[in-house]
C-alpha cells in the first residue's frame, strides 16, 4: 500500500539525532513489546510479512506520532482482534474473559527460545530460471498494490541494474496474503540522478531488494 | 501523566499512577495472553534477557576484527557472510541472506530500511532509535553524505556512497575500514574498536588514539 511506512525520499523530518549510551529498551514494556510479538510470531499467529503489513496499516497519524514499541503494541492488539484471539472486552477489562481459538504452533516455551532467536531462512525451491541476469538493466514496475509490497515508491518506474542474484526467496506480497509463493530475489543498483534528478550526487548508488514481479525488461 | 491530586481522589496507589499509559496497556495484554496460556512469561524474560546482554554489537565487532587479520575468512565472508560466519564457529548461529559488503577508500557502504527497520539483529543486535527514525529513513536514500556529516563522518569528495536499502530479508553488515597504526594488533584487541555505527556505515571504525583516550 502507498502509505506513510515507506518513507524514502521525504523531507522535512529534521537532522538525525543519535541518543548517547543508548539503552536496549527505554522502558521494560518495551522489551515485553517485542518479546510478545516474537513469541506470537513463531506460534504462528502472524508470519513476519503480515507483522510489517500490520503496522502499515496504522493510520498515518498514528504511525508518525508514534514509538517503535508502541506501533508494536497497537500491531499486536489489532492483528490478535482480527484473527480472534482475544476480543475488545477483554482488553477493556485487562483480563482474559473467555478461552480463545487454539494457537496454529502451540506456545513458546522458555526451552524454545534459544531456537526462536535464531532467524529462519526465507530461500524457496526455484520453480523457473531467473528471468534476469547480472549487468542487466530493469525497470522497477509502476505499481501501486492496496496490500503489503516491499518495492518503495522511490524506485517505481526508475532504470537500475542488476547486480547479485540470491536466489527465490518468500514473495512478501503473497506471504502477507497467507501464501507462500516463491519468487527470485535480486539486488537492483539505481543512480542517485536516476531517483531524485540532475542535483544528486553524481556517484552515489542506491541499492533495493526487489523481487522479479516488480521488475520489468526494458 | 502523574496527577496526585486524582490518585487521592479515586484511591489509587501512588505508584500506579506513575505507570504509563503504555505500561498499563502491555500489561493489560500480557495478562490476557498469559491467562489464555497463549504466553509463557518465562519465554518473554529469556527473549529479553538474550537482547540486553547476549546478542548485540560485540558479535558483529568480533566478525569484522576477524576479516580484518584473516584474509582468506575476509574472502569467505564477503562471497557468503552466513556460511563463512557458521564455519568459523562463532558461539551463535548468525541467520541465512547475511551480507558483508566492505568500506575501501573509493567506497562506503551505509546501511537503511526505508519501509520499516530492518537490520541484522544476529550480528548487532536491536536497532538504535535513529535508525528507526523517520529522519534516517527518509533521507539516507537520498542525502547521505548530509546524514553521515551528522553522525560526524566527513568522506573525501573522491570517496562514492553506496547506500543499501534493505527491502526483503537479506541483511547488510558493513565491514569498516581497519584503522591505521593497528599492525599487529590481535582480533580481540582490533574488536574494542568496531563500532556499532561502523558496522551499519554511519560510522568509521575508533582510531587507536580514540580508544586509547576512552579507556584513560
Amino acid at each position: 500500500m502507498d502509505g506513510v511506512h515507506d518513507l524514502g525520499g521525504f523531507d522535512g523530518f529534521g537532522p538525525v539525532t543519535p541518543e548517547a549510551q543508548e539503552p536496549v529498551f527505554h522502558a521494560p514494556w518495551e522489551g515485553r513489546v517485542l518479546a510478545l510479538s516474537r513469541v506470537l510470531g513463531a506460534s504462528g499467529v502472524f508470519n513476519i510479512d503480515q507483522s510489517r503489513f500490520g503496522i502499515e496499516r496504522l493510520p498515518p497519524y498514528v504511525y508518525l506520532s508514534s514509538s517503535y514499541y508502541r506501533k508494536w503494541h497497537l500491531r499486536l492488539e489489532n492483528l490478535l482482534l482480527e484473527a480472534g484471539f482475544i476480543d475488545a472486552d477483554e482488553l477493556a477489562a485487562g483480563r482474559a474473559l473467555r478461552p480463545g481459538p487454539k494457537l496454529p504452533r502451540g506456545s513458546v516455551s522458555a526451552s524454545d527460545v534459544e531456537r526462536l532467536l535464531s532467524r529462519g531462512s526465507y530461500a524457496r525451491p526455484q520453480r523457473a530460471p531467473a528471468r534476469f541476469a547480472i549487468g542487466e538493466r530493469v525497470r522497477a514496475r509502476n505499481i501501486h498494490p492496496k496490500s503489503h509490497t516491499r518495492l518503495p515508491r522511490y524506485v517505481r518506474g526508475r532504470v537500475g541494474t542488476i547486480e547479485r542474484v540470491h536466489g527465490a526467496h518468500v514473495f512478501p506480497d503473497a506471504s502477507a496474503l497467507g501464501r507462500q509463493d516463491a519468487e527470485w530475489l535480486y539486488t537492483v543498483c539505481f543512480t542517485a540522478r536516476e531517483l531524485w534528478g540532475d542535483e544528486a550526487e553524481a556517484d552515489l548508488c542506491v541499492s533495493v531488494e526487489a523481487f522479479e514481479p516488480y521488475l520489468e525488461r526494458i | 501523566m502523574s496527577d496526585m491530586h486524582d490518585d487521592t481522589e479515586h484511591g489509587t496507589p501512588s505508584h500506579a499512577s506513575e505507570l504509563s499509559e503504555m505500561e498499563v496497556r502491555v500489561r493489560a495484554l500480557e495478562t490476557i495472553l498469559t491467562e489464555k496460556r497463549y504466553v509463557d512469561p518465562a519465554a518473554l524474560d529469556r527473549i529479553i534477557e538474550s537482547y540486553e546482554s547476549k546478542i548485540g554489537p560485540h558479535i558483529g565487532a568480533a566478525i569484522v576484527a576477524k576479516a580484518w587479520v584473516d584474509a582468506a575468512f575476509k574472502r569467505a565472508l564477503l562471497e557468503d557472510a552466513s556460511k563463512a560466519i557458521a564455519g568459523a564457529g562463532h558461539t551463535r548461529r548468525v541467520g541465512d541472506h547475511l551480507i558483508a559488503v566492505e568500506n575501501t577508500p573509493e567506497c562506503h557502504n551505509v546501511v537503511v530500511c526505508t519501509l520499516c527497520s530492518c537490520y541484522p539483529w544476529d550480528v548487532l543486535g536491536l536497532p538504535p532509535v535513529w535508525y528507526k527514525s523517520a529522519a534516517y529513513r527518509a533521507r539516507a536514500v537520498k542525502e547521505p553524505r548530509q546524514v553521515l556529516a551528522e553522525f560526524g563522518v566527513t568522506l573525501a569528495s573522491s570517496t562514492r556512497i553506496r547506500v543499501w536499502d534493505s527491502t526483503a530479508e537479506t541483511r547488510f553488515l558493513v565491514v569498516p575500514m581497519r584503522p591505521a597504526g593497528t599492525q599487529n594488533w590481535s582480533a580481540e584487541r582490533l574488536a574494542g574498536l568496531v563500532t556499532r555505527d561502523s558496522m551499519i556505515g554511519t560510522g568509521l571504525a575508533k582510531s587507536p588514539a580514540l580508544a586509547a583516550g576512552e579507556a584513560g
